[in-house]
C-alpha cells in the first residue's frame, strides 16, 4: 500500500470539491433549514388552548376550584378558560373543535368533599392531538395536586387552616434539574449536524462516485497500478475530510442559531471535531458498502430519501429511542446516526467531555473498520 | 532469440464468457515489439473485451496473455506498470485541469515530484496542449481530450500502448492529428502499439499488421497489403456509356477477368479480378462497337472488401439485432 496513491485520490477529490461549491452548499442548507423550521415548529411552548369549564355545583368549593384553575392557567398562558352553563353544549363545541377539553364539575362535588367520599371532577379531552392533550393533562394534574394540598387528609371536609404536622403522609416529589432548560432547537441540533455529514456522504460518496463510474472515469484509474484498498481508502478519507468540514460548519452556524452556551470552548470543540471525524468515516464507509456494486446513476438518487428516513428518524435525533417499538430500536442500534447523535448531544447539551462520548466513538470506529473491510472485499477492481 | 524480447504481447487461447454468451472465443496471436497492431472489427465483435483482458480490466474465463513479459492473470500489477491504456470512453476528469489530470495519474504510477515537473509539461507540449494546461478538461473538444488522454497514458513511459478506438467520434482534423501522434510515438519512442478501430482507412494507414475480429474470433491476421491480396475479384470498374447497344451488358460480361456486371446500360459496375486489364479490353471493345465512353474509373481492393470477404458483412450492418445483444454484455 502506497500513501502517494491514496493521497493522489484524496487530492483529486478535494480539488473537485472546492471547484464546485454545490456539494458544500447543499450539505449545509438542508440541515440548517430543517434545524430552524423544525426547531421553531416543535420547540415553542403551546399557548392559548381553549378549555371549557362547566360548573354545575356552584358552591364555594367549586368556585374555589375554578379560581385555583384560573390561577394555574394564568401564569404560563397554556390555556384560555371559557365558561359554559351546560355540559352538553360544551361537548358539542369540543367535538366541533372550538374547545380542546372540557373540565366538568358535577353537581355533587361539594357534597362529596364534605363527606370525604372521593370527590370527582371530569376531564374530557379531544385526544386527536397528543401534544396538546399531554400539555393540558400536565396542567390538570397540577390543579388536582394543588386542590389536594388544600384539603385535610385526616379530617375529610375540613379545610386546612394551619400547616400540616411534620408527619405528612403525602409524599412530596422534589424535582432536581441537572441542566438548564433545553429548547427543542438545541435538542435537534445534533441530528442536523449528523444530517449534514450524511448528505456529504450521500452526494460525495454515493451520487458522484456512481456518476464517475458510469462516465467511465474509473476505467482511467483502474488501468493504473492502484490497488482496490488504496482506491477505497483514498475515496473514504477524502469523503471524511468533506464530512468533517460540513459537520464543523453546521456545528458552529447551528450552535449560534440554537444558542449553545460557551460554543467556543476549545476543549469541547476538539472533542466535537473528533466525533465529527469518526462519524464522517463511518457514514462514508456505510455509503460505500451500499454503493460498491451499484452502477446505475439513478440508484443513489432514488435511495436518498429512503436512507435519510431510515437513518435520521430512528437515531433519536428528534424523539428518544426509548419511545420506539422493538423493531425500530433494532434499526437504531445498527444506525451510525444513533451513536453520532448520542455523542453530539452529550457534548453540546451536557458538555460531558470524553467520558460521555468514548463508547460512541468506540462503536463508530468498530463500525467503520467492519464496513471498510467489507467494501474492500466486495469492490470489483475489474470491469 | 528470447521470445519475451521479440513479442511484446502473446495471447494464448484467451476466452471470455458472459453467462451463456461467449464474447471472445479462444483467441491466440502475438504482437511483435515495435509494431502497430490493429484489431479491426464491427461493434460488438469482442475487440473491447479482448483489450480489457490484455489490460487486466477484465479477468479472462480461460486462457492467458503475456503483456510485456508479464502474465495478465498472475502478475496483473506487472502488466499495469508496463502498459499505457487509452480506453474507449473519455476517462479524463472534466472537473480537473489538463495538468491536474496528468499529475494525479503520474502519482498513481509513483512518479517523483521532480519527474512529474519535468515530464508533465513535456508531454502536454508533445500533444499540443501547453496553452491549455491549466484549463478545465470539461471545456475541451473531443479531440483535445483524446490527445490529453494519450499524453496521460504516456506519463510513466510505458513500453506498450493500448488504444481502444482512439479516433471514434472525432472530426477529420482531430483524427489526422491523432494518427500523426501515434505514428510519431512508434518512431520516436519505439513503442509497441495495439489499437482497435472500425475504420478501414485508419487501420490501413497506421497498422503494420491487422487482425480482423468477428463474433469473438480472429478471422484473418496479416499485413494490410497481404490481406488485400488474399481477397479474390474485388477490383471495381465503374464506367458510363453513351448509347450502348442492347447486348452491351452481355458483351461486358465476356471480357477477360470479369466476374459480374451490375447497374443499367448507362452506368455500370464491373467486378473483376484484374482492374487495369478489364479497362484496356473495355476501351478496345467500345471503340470497335462505336460506343462512346463518357467516364471510367478503377477502384482497387480496400480493406472494406477484405472485411466484407472475411466477415460476410459490411460495417454498417453492425447495428443489427445480434449486435445489439452482443453490446449489452459490454455494459454489464
Amino acid at each position: 500500500m502506497k500513501f502517494q496513491r491514496i493521497s493522489a485520490i484524496i487530492e483529486r477529490d478535494m480539488r473537485k470539491f472546492f471547484r464546485s461549491p454545490a456539494l458544500m452548499m447543499s450539505s449545509m442548507i438542508f440541515p440548517l433549514m430543517q434545524l430552524i423550521v423544525l426547531g421553531y415548529a416543535f420547540g415553542g411552548k403551546i399557548k392559548g388552548i381553549k378549555v371549557a369549564v362547566v360548573d354545575e355545583d356552584r358552591t364555594t368549593y367549586s368556585r374555589d376550584l375554578r379560581e385555583r384553575f384560573n390561577a394555574i392557567v394564568a401564569g404560563p398562558e397554556t390555556m384560555k378558560v371559557e365558561n359554559y352553563n351546560s355540559v352538553s353544549d360544551a361537548i358539542v363545541d369540543l367535538r366541533a373543535g372550538f374547545v380542546r377539553a372540557v373540565v366538568y364539575i358535577p353537581v355533587d362535588y361539594s357534597r362529596r368533599v364534605d363527606q370525604g367520599n372521593r370527590p370527582q371532577i371530569a376531564f374530557i379531552e379531544d385526544n386527536t392531538d397528543n401534544f396538546v392533550t399531554s400539555e393540558i393533562l400536565t396542567r390538570m394534574q397540577d390543579l388536582v395536586k394543588d386542590i389536594n394540598q388544600g384539603l385535610n387528609p385526616f379530617q375529610p371536609g375540613q379545610r386546612l387552616t394551619v400547616p400540616l404536622p411534620r408527619l405528612n403522609p403525602l409524599v412530596n416529589l422534589q424535582v432536581v434539574e441537572l441542566y438548564p432548560y433545553i429548547e427543542y432547537i438545541k435538542y435537534l441540533l445534533s441530528g442536523s449536524i449528523a444530517m449534514s455529514i450524511f448528505i456529504v456522504a450521500m452526494i460525495g460518496g454515493g451520487i458522484t462516485f456512481i456518476d464517475d463510474k458510469s462516465r467511465g472515469l474509473h476505467e482511467g484509474y483502474l488501468v493504473t497500478p492502484i490497488t482496490k484498498t488504496e482506491l477505497i481508502l483514498g475515496l473514504i478519507f477524502s469523503g471524511a475530510i468533506k464530512g468533517l468540514m460540513a459537520g464543523t460548519t453546521i456545528t458552529i452556524i447551528g450552535g449560534l442559531i440554537a444558542g449553545i452556551d460557551r460554543l467556543w470552548d476549545p476543549v469541547r470543540l476538539l472533542f466535537l471535531m473528533s466525533v465529527l471525524g469518526i462519524t464522517s468515516i463511518a457514514m462514508i464507509s456505510f455509503m460505500f458498502l451500499l454503493m460498491v456494486r451499484v452502477s446505475d446513476p439513478l440508484v443513489p438518487r432514488a435511495m436518498f430519501g429512503v436512507l435519510n428516513t431510515l437513518l435520521y428518524f430512528p437515531s433519536g435525533a428528534i424523539y428518544p429511542v426509548e419511545g420506539f417499538p422493538v423493531w425500530l430500536r433494532w434499526i437504531s442500534y445498527i444506525d451510525p446516526f444513533t451513536y453520532a447523535v448520542h455523542a453530539l448531544k452529550a457534548l453540546l447539551l451536557k458538555n460531558t467531555g470524553f467520558s460521555g462520548i468514548y463508547s460512541d466513538m468506540l462503536i463508530l470506529t468498530g463500525f467503520s473498520i467492519v464496513l471498510v473491510s467489507l467494501s474492500v472485499a466486495l469492490f470489483k477492481r475489474q470491469i | 532469440m528470447n521470445t519475451v524480447e521479440t513479442n511484446a504481447i502473446e495471447v494464448i487461447k484467451l476466452k471470455k464468457q458472459f453467462g451463456d454468451f461467449v464474447a471472445v472465443k479462444e483467441v491466440s496471436f502475438t504482437v511483435h515489439t515495435g509494431e502497430i497492431f490493429g484489431l479491426l472489427g464491427p461493434n460488438g465483435a469482442g475487440k473491447t473485451t479482448l483489450i480489457r483482458m490484455m489490460t487486466t480490466l477484465t479477468p479472462p474465463t480461460s486462457g492467458t496473455a503475456k503483456v510485456g513479459g508479464h502474465n495478465v492473470v498472475s502478475d496483473a500489477n506487472g502488466v499495469r506498470h508496463a502498459i499505457g491504456v487509452i480506453p474507449q470512453a473519455l476517462t479524463s476528469d472534466p472537473d480537473l485541469t489538463a495538468r491536474e489530470n496528468m499529475n494525479i495519474h503520474a502519482k498513481l504510477y509513483g512518479l517523483s515530484t521532480s519527474d512529474r515537473e519535468r515530464l508533465v509539461p513535456q508531454l502536454l507540449e508533445s500533444v499540443g496542449l501547453t496553452e491549455f494546461s491549466d484549463k478545465l478538461v470539461g471545456s475541451f473538444s473531443g479531440g483535445m481530450r483524446r490527445r490529453l488522454e494519450i499524453a496521460r497514458g504516456l506519463v510513466h513511459s510505458p513500453k506498450i500502448m493500448f488504444l481502444d478506438e482512439p479516433t471514434t467520434g472525432l472530426d477529420p482534423v482531430s483524427r489526422t492529428a491523432v494518427w500523426e501522434m501515434i505514428t510519431k510515438l512508434k518512431e520516436s519512442a519505439g513503442l509497441t502499439i495495439l489499437l482497435t478501430t472500425h475504420y478501414m482507412d485508419e487501420a490501413d494507414k497506421l497498422c503494420d499488421r491487422i487482425a480482423i475480429v468477428d463474433h469473438g474470433q480472429l478471422v484473418a491476421l496479416d499485413t494490410p497489403i497481404k490481406l488485400k491480396d488474399s481477397v479474390p475479384a474485388v477490383d471495381i470498374v465503374e464506367a458510363e456509356f453513351e448509347n450502348p447497344p442492347a447486348d452491351w451488358t452481355a458483351t461486358l460480361e465476356k471480357l477477360k477477368g470479369v466476374a459480374s456486371v451490375a447497374g443499367n446500360e448507362d452506368f455500370t459496375h464491373i467486378s473483376t479480378t484484374n482492374g487495369p486489364l478489364t479497362v484496356r479490353e473495355l476501351m478496345d471493345t467500345a471503340r470497335q462497337r462505336g460506343v462512346n465512353v463518357r467516364r471510367v474509373s478503377v477502384q482497387g481492393t480496400t480493406l472494406d472488401d477484405v472485411f466484407l470477404y472475411y466477415t460476410g458483412r459490411q460495417l454498417r450492418d453492425a447495428a443489427s439485432e445480434t449486435m445489439k445483444r452482443d453490446m449489452s454484455h459490454l455494459y454489464k
